[in-house]
């Protein structure tokens, strides 16, 4: 990829979390707003910016000009989660325990706090940070340092469901599994699936790794196939699971030499993965379907990974195995890019839509790539 | 001690009234000062002084963040390298801090444009004074450019900074300057070299020369002047003075005219010569012209060391120092306190950064690569950075792992599960304390949950303890918790076998604290009565043999031993062996115990 695609913009604050405004499916629009939050500034803020992608079709290099900031607004604490609800509102979550959504005016380029819910992550004495939050309008769900998890609807006041004590440790990041389950992961390595259909309180099933219980930090799930789901630690391993089967990763996969913060399948193009790690790196994975043989027959380890279960799935059909669950590099199967130039301070959160991707750095720096290889 | 050279400056603390006694301590960056008891009683305040605002400047933060990735991509030059290539990359190196600099300034421009009265006016021109700085710096030093082109440079470097201070005086100058004898500068060491260039030279002066003394212009004053000037006559320049509003362009356009090849070693006598010239008797020089008159005087020493009392921040002189060790153009001068001058100036400036809210994590690169004291700076800072949330603390851990500062990292994890017990969160207590391999906490953790068992009967957080994983094995206490815990469920799964089998290990292998022993045996004794146990081979005779040792123990460390112990323990178990047996208490003789 090439280098001169990527461009700093240095922007006096420390990101914690970026992520682009949802483009229609119908159009084929490049992505063209993103929204970015900060972290350990005695004033945070969320911020608006444009790329000004409107449309224009490729100029000859790869990028255009900085971002542009559109509008920003004064923000209670640090930013740990941002989502976007719709078009024009995204939630926030805070390490002052709050969650809030905003709602972003694209006329008067303002924006205003449309609704919060203060201290609703909370200890007795204390507030707890709200470290993660999923949503799927108008459906809002977070979790937290105080092993809860919240739902919510916007637009209505009040909470609509609290498991209480759903963990005993930190829930580091929440994500859907369906449309009725949702996915946790905390600190000590453990992946629970709780059906929010039932009123019960304790996860449907719960699934961890088999070695040291190192906390998990990020979560995502495979657009297409919904057993798939990728998770990434404090190790940095990249680990890939099959949720319908065993309570271990189907694949783990050396990634990175720190904590990795996010990962993210490319919504469109699932054979792409992309990680950011605390040790300032992101990466590109790449995965092809090249072969006769289904992946999971194929021997080989090679020192750089552990490719674990040769099961066959229910149901047999090689075409629908995920070349995710075979994760073996040693036949070239398997890609890995550097996206960013090096030493970097840690990458906080990226997000990947259409070609482009957006990522936000500790040493208070937005990269964006519009020209990602997928 | 060196005495010293400036007043030293006063700061207002507006907020002490009047008559009230200042007390003070010191930060690591910051002094805080309070109001003493001595005078009136009245409301006390802690005041903060913060001596560096610079850093709390929202454009200025950009410059420090840019050149830190500047600095950091510096450090790892090769050494190997040969000193050819090496000096490109340092003079793109500094152009690279230039830059920075320029488009800090050009966006200060900008905002002021839209504020005129933001404070961030004042930086305007310091961010001006530091690039005219460093870009001579860049000339003499760094690119050490030899006779020839060393002028051009020079004219470079006025013509950008003269642009910057008079876009209207610059306009009437280009009219005025020699244009079209451009063609005459094919740069010495294309095709000619600089001895070729200089007779050239001296032949098209002394032409010009003869035709003023011809008075072949007279008719044209103009055209008279503009000859003057191109002879290099010093009066004539001086007349021209308000466009020339600088001394260092007085004397880069008297080098132009008079002396185009001068060599850098004769920078300073000219320097000295113009810079008298065209300052009046009456006006002092500022600490700006001294500074560059250092420079051409090639004492890098003394323009650290002005730059140093002149600016606030250190970030100028911590860097272009940097630069100029790379360089190897610094002299290895050690200072009082131990270290050397580079390693002082970025200690300075780190440790300025790091009483920051947000730049300390810049700052830990800076403490990185100085080798002598870093490595304690750090130590010492990073313990004060506040740990709001979890996400932070990992960052400031990782921070100290990767450094080895274990002592830090015990430190950290302990407060985080201190706090997490406080707050009854077991399971992240626990993660933190296998992090720091923190046995003893881990007992602690463990230690509560056995006393909410006791008290309640049943255990809490029982996602926490079934799928704990090797990580039980970080002290007894938790391991005994995890297997005890493990029991209970193999009893509930009717196992009871299995159950047996876990029990005795647990008791013989001496886990189990004192308080619990009595909960271990009224758990042993219905299992006793189990079919499945008493009548497999070798358990239950063991269990009892070790329950008997357990009770026996148990019993003289609560009471002491003595004659009634011994009854009572006899009479024990007399009873459980008969139960086990299947017979009455009358059934046995008194065994001896």
């Amino acid at each position: 990829m090439c280098e001169k695609c990527v461009n700093a913009k240095y922007v006096s604050q420390k990101i914690s979390k970026t992520r682009w405004r949802p483009v229609s499916h119908s159009s084929l629009q490049q992505p063209d707003i993103f929204a970015t939050g900060s972290w350990d500034n005695e004033d945070n803020k969320i911020s608006f910016w444009s790329i000004g992608n409107h449309g224009s079709s490729g100029m000859d290099e790869g990028f255009e000009g900085d971002p542009q900031l559109l509008c920003e607004h004064k923000h209670d604490g640090d930013v740990l989660d941002l989502q976007f609800l719709d078009q024009d509102r995204i939630v926030t979550t805070s390490s002052t325990g709050a969650v809030t959504i905003f709602r972003h005016h694209q006329n008067s380029q303002t924006i205003s706090v449309s609704q919060r819910w203060p201290r609703v992550h909370r200890y007795p004495c204390d507030n707890a940070p709200c470290t993660g939050v999923v949503c799927s309008s108008p459906e809002i769900v977070t979790v937290g340092e105080d092993g809860k998890i919240i739902v919510f609807r916007a637009d209505q006041e009040g909470v609509i469901r609290v498991i209480e004590n759903a963990d005993s440790s930190t829930i580091h990041a929440v994500t859907y599994l369906r449309t009725t389950e949702i996915l946790t992961v905390n600190s000590i390595g453990q992946l629970k699936l709780w059906d929010l259909r039932q009123q019960s309180n304790s996860p449907s099933q719960i699934l961890s790794l088999s070695g040291d219980r190192l906390p998990l930090h990020c979560v995502d799930r495979h657009p297409n196939q919904q057993h798939i789901v990728a998770t990434g630690g404090q190790d940095g391993m990249l680990c890939v699971w099959d949720v319908r089967q065993g309570s271990t990763p189907f694949s783990l996969m050396e990634a990175h030499s720190a904590e990795m913060w996010e990962v993210h399948f490319h919504p469109t193009n699932p054979d792409h993965l992309f990680t950011c790690s605390e040790d300032g790196s992101l990466l590109h994975w790449e995965t092809s379907t090249h072969s006769d043989m289904p992946s999971f027959l194929q021997g080989g380890r090679n020192n750089s990974m552990i490719s674990r279960s040769a099961m066959a799935p229910a149901g047999g059909n090689q075409s629908l195995i995920s070349t995710w669950l075979s994760g073996d590099s040693s036949k070239g199967r398997l890609e890995t890019t550097h996206m960013l130039p090096s030493q970097t301070l840690s990458v906080n959160s990226l997000d990947v839509l259409g070609q482009c991707l957006v990522c936000g750095t500790d040493g208070e720096a937005i990269f964006v790539n519009r020209q990602v290889p997928v | 001690m060196e005495e010293l050279d400036v007043e030293p400056a006063i700061t207002n603390i507006p907020a002490a009234s009047d008559g009230k006694h200042l007390g003070f301590a010191w930060g690591p960056g910051d002094i805080l000062a309070y109001e003493t008891l001595y005078m009136a009683p009245g409301c006390s305040f802690i005041h903060e002084v913060r001596k560096d605002e610079d850093i709390y400047s929202p454009i200025l933060r950009k410059l420090f963040n840019e050149s830190h990735h500047i600095f950091v991509g510096l450090q790892t030059i090769r050494e190997d390298l040969p000193s050819k290539n090496k000096k490109t990359q340092f003079v793109s190196i500094s152009k690279n801090y230039r830059s920075v600099i320029r488009a800090c300034m050009e966006e200060l421009q900008q905002v002021l444009q839209k504020w005129p009265r933001n404070m961030e006016i004042r930086y305007v021109s310091i961010l001006l004074a530091i690039e005219l700085i460093w870009n001579l710096c860049e000339v003499l030093f760094i690119d050490a450019a030899p006779a020839g082109p060393l002028l051009l440079h020079l004219l470079d470097w006025v013509r950008l900074h003269k642009g910057d201070v008079d876009e209207k005086a610059r306009e009437v100058l280009q009219s005025e300057s020699p244009a079209e004898h451009h063609d005459y500068w094919d740069v010495p060491g294309g095709t000619q070299t600089l001895t070729e260039f200089d007779v050239k030279w001296r032949h098209w002066h002394e032409e010009v020369d003869r035709c003023l003394q011809d008075n072949s212009f007279a008719s044209n004053q103009h055209l008279e002047i503009i000859c003057k000037i191109l002879v290099g006559d010093e009066d004539t320049l001086l007349e021209h003075k308000e466009l020339l509003s600088t001394w260092y362009h007085f004397l880069v356009t008297r080098l132009l005219f008079c002396h185009p090849t001068v060599k850098p070693t004769e920078l300073h006598y000219y320097a000295q010569s113009c810079m008298t010239m065209f300052l009046d008797l009456r006006s002092v020089p500022e600490p700006l012209d001294s500074i560059l008159l250092a420079a051409f005087e090639f004492d890098i020493h003394q323009v650290i060391k002005d730059c140093s009392i002149a600016l606030n921040n250190w970030w100028f002189v911590a860097h272009l120092t940097d630069l100029l060790d790379h360089c190897k153009l610094l002299q290895s001068h050690n200072l009082h306190f131990g270290s050397n001058l580079r390693e002082f100036l970025l200690l300075e400036y780190a440790s300025g950064l790091f009483t920051h809210h947000s730049l300390w994590q810049l700052a830990v690169d800076y403490f990185d690569n100085c080798p002598e004291f870093g490595h304690v700076y750090l130590e010492l800072q990073i313990e004060r950075v506040p740990l709001d949330t979890e996400r932070k603390a990992l960052k400031v851990l990782r921070i100290c792992e990767q450094r080895q500062m274990s002592e830090q990292v015990r430190s950290i994890c302990k407060i985080m599960a201190m706090r997490a017990l406080r707050n009854n969160r077991l399971g992240s207590a626990l993660s933190w304390s296998i992090r720091a391999k923190d046995a003893a906490f881990a007992t602690l953790i463990s230690e509560r949950f056995l006393q909410d068992y006791c008290a309640r009967g049943t255990f809490s957080d029982l996602d926490l303890i079934d799928n704990l994983g090797p990580a039980m094995l970080l002290s007894d206490r938790l391991t005994f918790l995890v297997k005890y815990r493990e029991f209970h469920k193999l009893y509930e799964e009717n196992r009871f076998s299995e159950a047996a089998k876990l029990l005795l290990s647990l008791i013989t292998a001496k886990i189990a604290p004192r308080s619990f022993w009595m909960t271990l045996l009224t758990d042993a004794l219905p299992l006793l009565e189990q079919k499945e146990v008493s009548h497999s081979a070798h358990c239950p005779y063991l269990l009892l043999y070790h329950l008997t040792c357990l009770v026996y123990g148990f019993i003289v460390f609560c009471y002491g031993s003595s004659c009634k112990v011994d009854q009572l323990l006899t009479s024990l178990i007399k009873e459980s062996v008969c139960r086990f047996a299947g017979l009455g208490p009358e059934g046995l003789g008194t065994p001896k115990v």
